[in-house]
């Protein structure tokens, strides 16, 4: 038992750092921080624990004289009031701990952008809030902050409860109707983190993933700038034919592309989706193929989300997967 | 009391032994025939019926979890669609908390109460009797909804919106709700009979610091059903009105709360652990006193200890909403008072150790299950603290590291002590020994594979896997580690199938065990095994807590009391000073009526709120009968 942890525990520094979403691949302020406590605190107990199984294996198959008992027994007495006392200090030692990893925890410098989270079965909504509403804008399943900076998170639910988790950046902190909380985040590195949903949603719960993507402030203007933008007028022609396609089918009714007509809010806003890297909450990498996968049979790929299944043809299938992959 | 009847009642003074168990057998047995059956009251049958129902959910609780591991052995695999994993991780949860751990702890008390305190029967036996039908109805109704393809899919812990009207379509949710109101009542009906028949019913002479260990566990453990349950009755009850008449508990649009369900399902849901635990921690007292040829040091430590971890229990409950975006000082202090609780809990372990430590220890099955409980227990317990830590929790909270951690609680904690339970009472309540060498088997083989089975989840927690998914992606770095662990799960299921084929192959043709093979110190093992109907001859009188090793020759017995009708005594609740001569009831078929009028209300109204009113009629009908006076005293002091 004892060797299996002992490899097991390698097996998790190795793949520790490897790990796209992982709580041992801290690269967030807080992350780093609650890393740091994790590591500590674990440090700790499995100390506390070899104490334990040393003082069991010799309880088991220590020398017995043949007489002493009462002496043992006062000793034993001894032993136990220490052993609680240990408890006591050990105890009270993570507690403070842990009060301390809490108040470095919180933000000193104040928040450079303010991000609206909207969770829903089963995907996110962004809302990149600006004093200037027309500079406001929406995206889907992708984050970008710009490295170094407090990104503050408003996290709300439009459906049930769901938990906001990008385990390299920050812990998670739950979405729920009718409330609001605040989550924020700092990169410390530049790096694509992966997160997902982590209180149980229903269904597709397995598929609610998001992508944060920390990059150097002229990075993150740039993207911002073009996020602002309207949808891209598409020039290929399959791609016209597709955009035709999309506002005479019922995609425009779920979903929004700015500068057209569709205004949908049922479904994530498509304005720049083929500048993001995944499409369906992270489920699939986004190329025309999968595009046009996900458009021909979501129910198959995301059992019991809500998008239908909207009959096309081959041809008008293949027109609508362009002009998705040209909205950039 | 009338003349003629005085003249008539036989008194067990002048008859001799054979005399006196004939007239007890014919006063207490439970005849033969299956309406007999049904009607008896005896709670040692009662509670034989209860640990196999419970054993029986274990194992369909075990084959959803192996399902489970089947469809998380490799990324995307598609033998389980989404609906079908959510309604199997409900039913897990739900059967392994409500089906088996809570109902098997308190089958264990209803068995080994009365023994251990040296009385005929437990107290309220008709009620017994019923609680038993009520939670057998309860696991049918859940069960047969699963057979049906519309099981609950909401987890055990039925978060609202996810389980309120507006997401939680069908009678999905409903019918977890009220397959919790059948627990909820056989629960509390078990728990009030352990708190009277430990008060009132103990052997005279049995002072309340005599009290065997596992019945001081049992009475902490009643206790707190008695205050957590009201939390989750009242929560199902709201649930299943938000979602049958329409009133808005949770509905935030309408005033309601959404986190209100999580107060009040943890007030209940975290004190649940201990209901499970603290009944392990008096078996474990129990076996390790035996094993180590002693009595168990620490006595006065670990009574307190049970106490205080009964009352910090219901100091803790938010420390699973931690994530839910709590005031910071909320935080803290309980952080402060989850962080507390390990201090009774290493009280016990520490007096467990010092207890092997100054005996002799006998490596029979029963104590190696102990000794794998400690191992296992202690990482529980450690990862338990972790995640007290309030920032350690916003990390890996809703993680597989979560699922270790409670796995190593439940499992370690409280199966592990069953376990070795099972093997030290069966011969007690078979007459017959298990298998020395399939016991071994057993535990080595649940040991390791519980242990390779649930150790890497740790690890999966921290490589950010979230629990609750029926699936993960390929390019996740979690393929391996979960496919290491349904192949741990294999060896683990192995070692419970060598437990069980021990236990059929012993009940069948086990060694005789007589009235007691371990050699043990308490009340229970004064009789022959199995017990007679009326558990003992005559009512001992106890003045010491290792009652067999003081005196292994014979105990001082009482006598007076009558042997035409059931009679028990009553005694005083500190000093266990005789007070009166109670009747205890006869058999009666009522109780199994009024648990089926209960259950057609109950399930009723999952689809019409009109079967409360209606089906209190049946109800009322049977409580009528079950409550029929019969003209005879109930008790003569």
């Amino acid at each position: 038992m004892k060797s299996t942890s002992a490899l097991l525990l390698l097996a998790l520094l190795v793949s520790g750092c490897t790990g796209a979403q992982s709580i041992l691949n801290a690269e967030g302020h807080a992350a780093i921080e609650l890393k740091e406590l994790i590591l500590w605190i674990i440090c700790v107990c499995a100390v506390v624990w070899l104490l334990v199984m040393i003082a069991l294996v010799s309880a088991l198959v220590r020398q017995r004289d043949p007489d002493g008992g009462a002496i043992s027994e006062r000793k034993a007495a001894v032993a136990i009031s220490g052993a609680v006392g240990a408890t006591v200090l050990v105890i009270t030692g993570l507690t403070i701990t842990s009060f301390y990893t809490t108040r470095a925890l919180s933000e000193a410098s104040p928040a450079e952008l303010t991000i609206d989270v909207t969770a829903q079965q089963w995907w996110w909504q962004f809302t990149y809030v600006d004093a200037n509403p027309t500079r406001a804008f929406v995206t889907a399943n992708e984050l970008h902050i710009p490295v170094g900076k407090v990104a503050r998170l408003r996290l709300k639910s439009s459906d049930v409860i769901h938990s906001f988790w990008v385990p390299s950046l920050a812990g998670k902190r739950d979405l729920i109707a009718g409330r609001e909380n605040m989550l924020t985040l700092r990169a410390e590195r530049p790096g694509i983190y992966r997160g997902q949903c982590a209180e149980f949603c229903g269904l597709q719960h397995s598929h609610m993933a998001l992508f944060v993507i920390a990059e150097a402030q002229a990075d993150y203007e740039r993207w911002a700038e073009r996020q602002r933008g309207v949808g891209a007028e598409p020039t290929e022609a399959e791609a016209v034919a597709g955009k035709a396609v999309f506002m005479a089918k019922q995609c425009a009714a779920c979903h929004t592309i700015r500068g057209t007509k569709a205004s949908g809010t049922t479904g994530p806003d498509l304005t720049h989706v083929g500048s993001r890297r995944t499409i369906a909450a992270g489920l699939l990498e986004i190329t025309r193929g999968s595009l046009a996968a996900w458009i021909a049979d979501p129910q198959t790929l995301k059992p019991g989300n809500n998008m239908p299944l909207v009959p096309l043809t081959g041809d008008e299938l293949r027109q609508l997967a362009a002009y998705m992959e040209s909205l950039r | 009391m009338t003349e003629d009847r005085k003249q008539s009642s036989l008194m067990d003074d002048g008859l001799d032994d054979a005399e006196l168990d004939w007239h007890l057998l014919k006063s207490w047995e439970t005849p033969r025939g299956i309406w007999k059956v049904i009607a008896t009251v005896d709670h040692k049958i009662i509670a034989r019926r209860y640990i196999v129902t419970a054993f029986v959910f274990l194992i369909l609780g075990g084959m959803l979890a192996v399902a489970m591991r089947i469809q998380l052995a490799r990324p995307e695999a598609r033998i389980l669609d989404p609906d079908r994993y959510n309604q199997i991780f409900t039913m897990h949860g739900s059967t392994m908390m409500f089906l088996f751990a809570v109902p098997v702890m308190q089958a264990m008390a209803l068995y080994l109460v009365p023994l251990m305190v040296g009385t005929r029967n437990i107290a309220f036996p008709r009620l017994n009797a019923f609680s038993y039908w009520i939670i057998l109805a309860g696991g049918l109704l859940l069960w047969i909804s699963f057979a049906l393809d519309a099981a609950p899919d909401i987890g055990w812990f039925a978060y609202v919106p996810l389980s309120g009207p507006e997401y939680g379509s069908g009678k999905r949710a409903d019918i977890w709700a009220q397959m919790i109101t059948f627990t909820e009542l056989s629960a509390l009906a078990v728990a009030v009979e352990i708190v009277v028949t430990v008060f009132k019913q103990r052997a005279p002479g049995m002072s309340l610091d005599r009290i065997p260990l596992l019945v001081w566990s049992m009475l902490v453990m009643a206790f707190i059903v008695i205050m957590a349950m009201p939390a989750i009755v009242f929560a199902s009850s709201t649930l299943i009105l938000d979602r049958l008449v329409e009133t808005q508990f949770y509905n935030p649009a309408a005033g309601g709360d959404a986190l209100l369900w999580q107060h009040l399902f943890w007030f209940f849901g975290h004190p649940e652990v201990y209901i499970i635990f603290l009944p392990a921690a008096g078996m474990v007292s129990t076996i390790v006193a035996t094993f180590s040829r002693r009595a168990i040091f620490g006595y006065l430590p670990l009574v307190m200890a049970f106490i205080a971890t009964g009352i910090l229990a219901f100091g803790l409950w938010v420390h699973h909403m931690f994530v839910v975006g709590l005031p910071r000082l909320g935080e803290s202090f309980f952080t402060a008072s989850s962080m507390a609780i390990a201090v009774p809990a290493g009280i016990q372990i520490f007096c467990w150790l010092a207890t092997l430590w100054l005996g002799r220890p006998v490596f029979a099955t029963p104590l190696l299950f102990v000794i794998g409980f400690i191992v296992t227990f202690v990482i529980g317990g450690l990862t338990g603290v972790m995640v007290a830590s309030v920032p350690f929790d916003t990390q890996v909270h809703d993680t597989y590291f979560v699922v270790a951690h409670f796995h190593y609680v439940l499992v370690g904690g409280a199966v592990f002590p069953l376990l070795g339970a099972i093997y030290y009472w069966f011969p007690k309540m078979t007459g017959r020994m298990m298998s020395e060498r399939l016991g071994r088997w057993a535990f080595g083989l649940i040991f390791v594979g519980f242990n390779l089975t649930f150790f890497p989840m740790h690890i999966l927690g921290l490589l950010g896997m979230p629990r609750r998914v029926y699936t993960y992606q390929p390019d996740l770095p979690w393929g391996g580690l979960n496919l290491f662990i349904s192949l741990s799960a294999l060896l683990l299921v192995s070692g419970f199938l060598v437990f069980l084929i021990d236990v059929l192959v012993a009940w069948r043709s086990g060694e005789p065990a007589g009235p007691n093979p371990w050699k043990a110190a308490t009340l229970e093992w004064a009789t022959s095994s199995p017990p007679p109907a009326y558990n003992f001859r005559r009512i001992p009188v106890v003045d010491a807590r290792d009652p067999l090793w003081r005196y292994p020759e014979e105990l001082a017995v009482t006598a007076g009391l009558r042997v035409d009708r059931r009679e028990l005594i009553v005694s005083s609740v500190v000093e266990a000073l005789p007070e009166a001569r109670e009747s205890s009831p006869r058999d009666s078929i009522w109780p199994f009526w009024a648990a089926i009028a209960t259950s057609i209300m109950l399930i009723g109204s999952i689809f019409t709120p009109w079967a409360v009113v209606w089906g209190s009629i049946p109800i009322a009908v049977t409580l009528v009968g079950w409550f029929w006076p019969k003209g005879t005293a109930e008790d003569i002091s």
